[in-house]
């Protein structure tokens, strides 16, 4: 239905109003101050709408199988929503429009965060934002106890974390998430690092192979031994955050992209002794992820899809990419990756951390099927199993029999 | 109801003729007058009862998965002999679900009582100390939820930090897998005692004098003129103290949300019916088995409330 003939109005047809759904992130309150520049430049009129990552996806959920056409530029996780959003045809394909500009030049983006966003061989999504997996850690702690450099595997990550602990009461060596599915994506560079993986090449389960077996003790093993006292199992990136940013852990593995939580005064009490350094690594070597975590997509129902290309044109461009990236937000361009100018305002030894764990990352940090969530539930017990004390093997044969089950219904 | 009235003809002044002149129209409408005034009303459920209510019905009849725009196949009552063999989740959602609700209910029913035979008569300071007890209840539940997660914080929440002044060790509170439960219950009568109260209090003050008068004369003590005289008189009151707080607190979501997040915990430890059925839709997008839970569940709030309405029923013969 178009409003347009009555005077274009916000309800759809070529409407002058783009209607953008985002979440709350550092990338989104860039993009929000560099608005007035885009409407100024296009003449059109950006509607955003900001929700938290639970209540963005519950959204989508709700409109999108309503068939809604209100929604016209969403921003979405391409990992955990693209191949349900791609199978339920909710992504318009943005193929053409994406070839035919040079100007924007789809070939610039890297190539595995462009998979991630294809379904089926059409452009459905263009990454915005990548993610690594690095080692925040304190090196004020670290000096005190001894040690002049931070750990290079997971050998020495554990035993740092122990003698910190041990030197210093009320602090935990390490900390990271610990909530069933919430840990899931930061456990992934373990489980790689290991030599593990969910799935192999032919698409068996594989989280009881004695590498994932060892994964999973190690992380749930660490953050019992050497965790806060009174963990829990329901954290996510901000519980974890916040005991590390309060100056009660030494050691904590999470994304690149949250580092300014640590390094705001207005947020954290550890600004000045936070150091950053690329993943420990493991048996296999250092493999953290290196994953695009957002992507901005067109709602197949919308009926102002040419001015919603227009924003993502603009979003996505390599302009707005080069200054997303300057104020600290990885992005997936190739050509801002090789303009210093793109990491020169990221702390030093971020941007090396970032540097290393882009080059030898692992392209997905959760199971890549159709029902993430689901998936991540089954995968993520043997975490918080070990984290409780529990037989992390035992749970790790339990979790690779439902994983196994789950992955035969999924195919039919 | 009485029929078409007939125009008043004692005065010079009132014709006769609007009744010969009355439309058809007129007629049929006043004939069914309750039934057009309660069409609006009748639509209103139809739209946003009945048929919500139907398609999920439907639903639950069909492998439904994904995205409810997708085709879907009607397997019967297939979701019903899965759901209802369920002992890893179903099940133990259904105890949560009843536990929740029948502790929560106990202690809210005793404690709004408690306060308000307290608050009955008059005191001075009265009007603060109402206020006080009915802050809670004009929160949000997410915010409460959210409140009460940072004060119960196992590592920097101020729970711990008090009962450490005391010479106690820290509590799990809601981060405990055994613990979580109980202190959702905590939170939820942290919330709704007030409620019970305020229901409670209104039936009170419109008790009559006499009876308590006539059994303080016998020489009944204070416990006597309560289980003899007010308990007795009050019951209908409680009853639908109960019968509101028992339907709130069986459908309860915000608190638990907002303190143990989706699928109730690692351990699905707060997992309740309502719980279990938003994670199948909204992070499992099982539509099929979601609404065959959220359809039995709808038939047992239908069962406990026709129960409980029977009893008040009862109560007043």
């Amino acid at each position: 239905m178009s409003l347009t003939a009555c005077g274009g109005g916000d309800g759809g047809g070529d409407s002058k109003t783009v209607r953008v759904t985002l979440v709350n992130h550092v990338w989104t309150e860039n993009i929000k101050k560099a608005l007035p520049e885009f409407e100024k430049q296009s003449g059109l009129k950006v509607d955003v709408t900001q929700l938290g990552e639970d209540q963005l996806s519950d959204q989508y959920n709700v409109k999108l199988n309503a068939g809604a056409d209100d929604l016209d530029v969403m921003m979405y996780r391409p990992l955990q929503e693209g191949k349900l959003f791609g199978k339920n045809k909710y992504l318009a394909d943005l193929s053409e429009k994406a070839k035919a500009d040079s100007a924007f030049e789809v070939g610039d983006f890297q190539a595995g965060p462009m998979q991630a966003t294809t379904y089926e061989d059409k452009i459905v999504g263009l990454p915005i934002i990548t993610e690594q997996e690095v080692l925040y850690y304190r090196k004020d702690l670290l000096t005190k106890s001894g040690f002049t450099a931070p750990p290079k595997t997971l050998d020495e990550l554990k035993a740092q974390a122990a003698k910190v602990e041990a030197d210093n009461p009320g602090v935990a060596g390490f900390v990271a998430r610990t909530g069933k599915a919430a840990a899931v994506t930061q456990f992934s560079s373990f489980l790689f690092s290991f030599g593990g993986d969910f799935v192999d090449s032919s698409g068996k389960a594989t989280v009881n192979t004695e590498q994932a077996k060892q994964a999973y003790a190690y992380y749930g093993g660490l953050l019992r031994d050497h965790g806060p006292e009174n963990i829990s199992t329901d954290m996510s990136w901000s519980e974890a955050m916040a005991i590390f940013t309060q100056g009660k852990a030494a050691f904590y593995t999470e994304a690149n992209s949250l580092y300014k939580n640590a390094t705001d005064p207005t947020k954290s009490k550890v600004v000045d002794t936070v150091g950053f350094a690329p993943f420990p690594a493991g048996p296999a070597g250092s493999k953290p992820y290196n994953i695009p975590s957002w992507a901005l997509g067109v709602n197949d129902s919308s009926e102002n899809k040419d001015n919603a290309w227009k924003f993502i044109q603009w979003a996505a461009g390599k302009e707005q990419s080069l200054a997303q990236q300057t104020a600290g937000v990885p992005g997936a361009r190739t050509s801002v990756w090789a303009n210093p100018a793109s990491t020169a305002t990221l702390p030093k030894d971020l941007a090396e951390a970032n540097a290393a764990s882009t080059a030898n990352g692992v392209g997905h940090d959760r199971p890549l099927v159709v029902k993430v969530a689901q998936a991540r539930e089954i995968v993520g017990q043997p975490i918080v199993d070990a984290i409780t004390g529990k037989d992390a093997a035992a749970s790790a044969d339990t979790a690779n029999a439902a994983f196994q089950k789950f992955l035969d219904d999924e195919a039919k | 109801m009485s029929a078409v009235r007939t125009p008043r003809t004692d005065s010079p002044e009132a014709p006769a003729a609007p009744l010969d002149t009355t439309s058809a129209w007129s007629r049929w409408a006043n004939h069914h007058r309750k039934w057009l005034f309660a069409a609006p009303a009748m639509a209103f459920v139809a739209v946003l009862i009945i048929f919500p209510v139907a398609w999920t019905g439907y639903l639950s009849l069909t492998d439904a998965e994904g995205s409810v725009r997708a085709e879907s196949e009607f397997i019967g009552v297939q979701n019903y002999l899965d759901v209802l063999t369920d002992t890893d989740r179903f099940w133990p959602a259904v105890w949560r679900t009843v536990l929740f609700t029948g502790v929560v209910l106990f202690f809210e029913v005793v404690l709004g009582m408690a306060i308000a035979l307290l608050l009955w008569r008059p005191f001075r300071g009265e009007k603060w100390v109402r206020v006080a007890i009915l802050l809670p209840l004009v929160a949000t539940p997410v915010a409460v939820g959210m409140m009460w997660r940072l004060i119960f914080d196992p590592n920097i929440g101020m729970a711990n930090q008090l009962l450490g002044w005391i010479g106690i060790g820290p509590q799990p509170w809601l981060a405990g897998q055994h613990s979580a439960l109980p202190t959702t219950m905590f939170i939820d009568i942290w919330q709704w005692t007030p409620m019970v109260v305020l229901i409670l209090l209104a039936g009170l003050t419109s008790l009559s004098d006499e009876p308590q008068e006539a059994a303080r004369i016998d020489g009944a003590s204070s416990w006597q003129r309560f289980r003899h005289v007010t308990l007795p008189l009050l019951m209908p009151t409680v009853i639908v103290a109960i019968l509101l707080r028992g339907i709130d607190a069986l459908k309860t979501f915000d608190i638990l949300y907002a303190t143990k997040g989706r699928g109730g915990g690692s351990f699905h430890e707060v997992e309740t019916l309502n719980v279990y059925a938003y994670g199948l839709s909204f992070d499992y997008n099982d539509y099929g088995v979601s609404s065959t839970v959220l359809i039995i569940f709808f038939l047992i709030i239908i069962g406990v409330m026709w129960a409980l309405t029977y009893r008040k029923k009862g109560l007043g013969r």
